[in-house]
């Protein structure tokens, strides 16, 4: 890696300089100018210089490598969430292009420190990614490459399955201490000479041994209550070898260090495209560079049909900082029916700027669409909703109604479009099975990789495993016991 | 510059190949990169390595989109669920698939045989490209400016257009006037091979075990290619004659006759002598026939030709004896009790085309 050259090293300074007198608030940046190889090795690697070695990441630089070499796609920068933030530059940008990353790395670092939902993420992650690479060499010495790597298989296997909110709440806190005081049977309230009557003792006493099997019932049950984060309850209570459970652990931590970053696409990529466009149409374009800014910054925002979450996102920002500016909101506004004098609606707030820095500070993409997206923006954006035509085979539009836009909009990006699964029973059938149960929205899982998926579990499990989920509209127990898979009806409800 | 990453691909590249990790194995899919090459699309292959995990089905599952339409228009197909497709109405467009590159046909070949490295004989591996700045060019990078020549340039240009001043010697060079250094890549010594292919093409050797000759010498040019800069390769077909012919003739002759095998060792002995000689080049010899040959006599003739003339001078001699229904297969007998313990020479028998596996790991398995 190379130190940045003079007139990048000025670039920066005049950049940072823009950055801070629009208000936004950053750690500390440095740039890095990479080869592209180079460039498509960090990005490989999810943007640190150093990770476990893995295949995985093979995988992924063979893909940006030929896009790359037959020019498909190129990265042009990569910015990773750490104090400092660390950007990477691809050396054989034009300086134009340098311009507009190092506008847009500002706005992710931006976004980065103050967005609600990185507040707990290690900003330290540069150098644990670089302790973790050293425990799973380390412990590929000891137990031998294949064996570690078979395991880190299986981790990653289950790396969906943890709970994102977790750092935020917490879930289950432990009990007074003392044991529950003993259950006791309801009398009802009476004389003393009538008690014998109005509370027969034969079924006070039923009653009495009912309440106590039903607590005895409750203490077997284990865990107490559900548990999303699937991976630390596996930590924590799996058979496992310590080597095992340290690479669980080093799993769960970056499962838990990038869910931020699904959770915050379309914002954070729409903060960035915000600021620089503002920068460099504001500020630093020169006449000369006019055109190939142009270029690239339709160039990313552009993409035929799809969503774009960079278009999404700036588009959304704009409308909100028109919105407060011209105070376009609250009741009076909502319940405003008027069409032209709607239209025409300006008081004059100015509170437009203000406004979006709140929002990238408190909203994630959930947040972000469920309160700012309007009828009038899904109708100026041309959003709508595509489905599969069976008889055609082929996609088509299938409406542009506002409700169910946003609707299927939001739903995708519940829980980062995962499906949300639960530890029900880690004593299943009393036997020390371990049920999942799939908290059925209206979307099945794919099949085969769920019996998959569950085919690895076992072998963390080291007990038989099954998933309480819905398989073609039905209730259904798919069950896996290290050598056959077994499906049944199930009574219980998933939903 | 080695890569950190390129330890993690290669070890991608080896569970792709089913070298590793045989329980990745169905989890692979083949994905593929649309690119462009002129007018043509072009599909770039890309295995990719799917972890199972909980996830939604698709199940052709819509999504949000932005653009222009009305409800019912058509963005594009769906995922293919296989099978039943039903015949579709427009024309497909025609990909052409980039292929794997023959070098890295020639990896994949020696890791799959497990075939070592050759090793080009002695001295005559020297290979080294060297850069030396020779001559002028009008174009070049300004680091390479030749400035005495572009000075001249200038001078002899000003003064041809009467703008020169010698009380006032300014002098402006121009785009024109430039003169850069350039260089050639000296072509030194290396390591070339030249490959014999020899075949008998009498009567018996049928369309069958040509074809497998055609198949075994692909794979073995392949091979000798990835190993050496520059490879020449000469053909002679021989029934009771030998002669040299072109790579189409040798393939798809047939001709009648007899087998004299010692015709075409002489030939082939000939042509080293004059044109390739052993300290300059790594000599292939491959000889395919079906083992049936004229007379005893002329197998010792044969012997006696690879003992004085042909092993002496190259770096291996390979004979593949095709099984054919009429080949009495005497000859690799013969051939093996004369010289079978000569490391020189490689014997070997293909019985059919799943024996060439076998067959190109005996022949290039010795890294010679």
């Amino acid at each position: 890696m190379s130190r940045l050259p003079a007139d990048l090293a000025k670039l920066q300074e005049i950049i940072e300089g823009h950055a801070r007198a629009y208000g936004l608030d950053f750690f500390p940046v440095v740039f890095e100018i990479l080869d592209y190889r180079m460039l498509n090795q960090v990005a490989s690697y999810g943007g640190f210089p150093t990770r476990y070695p893995h295949w995985r990441f093979g995988m992924e630089y063979e893909h940006l490598s030929k896009s790359y070499s037959y020019g498909l796609s190129k990265i042009y920068e990569m910015v990773i969430n750490n104090d400092p933030c660390y950007a990477y530059l691809l050396e054989c940008n034009a300086t134009v292009d340098q311009k507009l990353v190092m506008g847009h790395v500002y706005a992710h670092c931006d976004f980065f420190k103050n967005n609600l939902a990185f507040s707990r993420t290690n900003r330290k992650m540069m150098d644990d990614m670089a302790n973790h690479a050293t425990r799973i060499r380390r412990a590929m010495d000891r137990h031998g490459v294949e064996t570690v790597e078979s395991f880190v298989d299986l981790a990653l296997s289950l790396d969906n399955l943890i709970d994102p909110h977790a750092p935020f709440i917490v879930r289950d806190r432990p009990d007074a201490g003392e044991e529950p005081s003993r259950p006791v049977a309801q009398r009802m309230k009476s004389k003393s000479y009538m008690s014998d009557f109005i509370n027969p003792p034969h079924l006070i006493a039923a009653e009495q041994k009912r309440l106590e099997a039903e607590a005895a019932a409750r203490r077997r049950k284990f865990p107490a209550q559900e548990v999303r984060d699937i991976l630390r309850f596996l930590i924590e209570h799996a058979p496992l070898e310590n080597w095992q459970r340290d690479v669980l652990a080093i799993v769960r931590d970056e499962a838990y260090y990038f869910a931020p970053q699904a959770q915050t696409k379309i914002m954070n990529e729409g903060w960035a495209t915000y600021w620089h466009s503002k920068m460099m149409t504001e500020k630093m374009l020169t006449d000369s560079e006019l055109i190939d800014y142009a270029d690239h910054h339709s160039g990313t925002l552009g993409g035929r049909g799809r969503l774009n979450p960079y278009k999404l996102g700036v588009e959304l920002y704009r409308d909100i900082e028109d919105r407060w500016n011209r105070g376009r909101f609250g009741k009076d506004y909502d319940e405003c029916d008027d069409l032209r004098e709607r239209a025409r609606w300006d008081r004059k707030l100015g509170l437009g700027r203000d406004k979006i820095f709140e929002v990238r500070r408190v909203c994630t993409d959930v947040t972000f669409i469920d309160d700012y997206l309007t009828e009038e923006f899904c109708r100026e954006q041309k959003l709508f909703n595509f489905d599969h035509n069976p008889k055609t085979g082929m996609y088509q539009i299938s409406d542009r109604e506002f409700r169910k836009v946003k609707q299927r909009l939001l739903m995708q990006l519940t829980n980062q479009g995962q499906p949300i699964i639960q530890v029900a029973d880690a004593n299943h059938r009393n036997r020390g099975e371990l049920l999942l149960r799939h908290v059925y929205d209206g979307v099945e899982l794919k099949h085969d990789y769920a019996r998959e998926t569950l085919r690895n579990l076992h072998r963390i499990w080291g007990r038989p495993v099954a998933l309480l989920t819905v398989v073609d509209e039905k209730s259904r127990i798919v069950s896996f016991d290290g050598e056959d898979f077994e499906e049944k009806d199930s009574a219980d409800k998933v939903a | 510059m080695i890569l950190r990453i390129d330890q993690d691909h290669n070890r991608f590249r080896q569970i792709v190949r089913g070298r590793i990790k045989q329980d990745l194995k169905r989890y692979i899919s083949s994905g593929e990169l649309i690119g462009r090459r002129g007018k043509d699309l072009i599909s770039i292959p890309l295995p990719q390595i799917h972890i199972p995990q909980f996830i939604y089905g698709k199940k052709q599952q819509g999504g949000v989109g932005q653009g222009d339409g009305a409800p019912g228009t058509v963005l594009g197909p769906g995922e293919k669920d296989g099978g039943n497709q039903g015949a579709g109405d427009q024309a497909a467009e025609h990909l052409l698939e980039v292929d794997v590159s023959l070098d890295e046909l020639a990896e994949m070949l020696g890791e799959e045989l497990e075939l070592p490295a050759i090793k080009p004989k002695g001295r005559k591996n020297i290979v080294a490209a060297r850069d030396r700045y020779v001559g002028i060019s009008r174009y070049g990078p300004e680091g390479l400016r030749h400035f005495k020549r572009t000075y001249k340039e200038t001078l002899k240009r000003t003064i041809r257009t009467g703008n020169y001043r010698p009380e006032h010697p300014l002098l402006m060079p121009i785009r024109q006037d430039k003169r850069y250094r350039s260089w050639k890549s000296a072509l030194l010594p290396q390591a070339n091979a030249a490959i014999l292919y020899m075949m008998d093409v009498s009567g018996s050797m049928g369309e069958e075990q040509k074809e497998i000759v055609r198949i075994e010498s692909f794979w073995i040019d392949t091979w000798l290619r990835h190993h050496y800069k520059g490879v020449e390769i000469r053909y002679i077909i021989h029934d009771a004659e030998a002669r040299e012919v072109d790579r189409e003739t040798f393939y798809h002759t047939r001709e009648s006759g007899g087998t004299v095998i010692s015709a075409a060792y002489r030939l082939a002995a000939r042509m080293i002598e004059q044109d390739y000689p052993s300290e300059e080049w790594n000599v292939y010899g491959f000889h395919f026939s079906d083992g049936d040959n004229w007379s005893q006599g002329d197998t010792e003739e044969c012997v006696t030709l690879l003992k004085s003339q042909l092993l002496p001078r190259v770096n291996q001699f390979s004979y593949g004896q095709v099984e054919s229904p009429y080949g009495t297969g005497q000859f690799l007998v013969d051939l093996k009790e004369a010289l079978g313990s000569d490391e020189r020479i490689a014997l070997s028998k293909i019985e059919n085309k799943d024996g060439i596996y076998q067959s190109i790991r005996e022949f290039l398995g010795r890294g010679r």
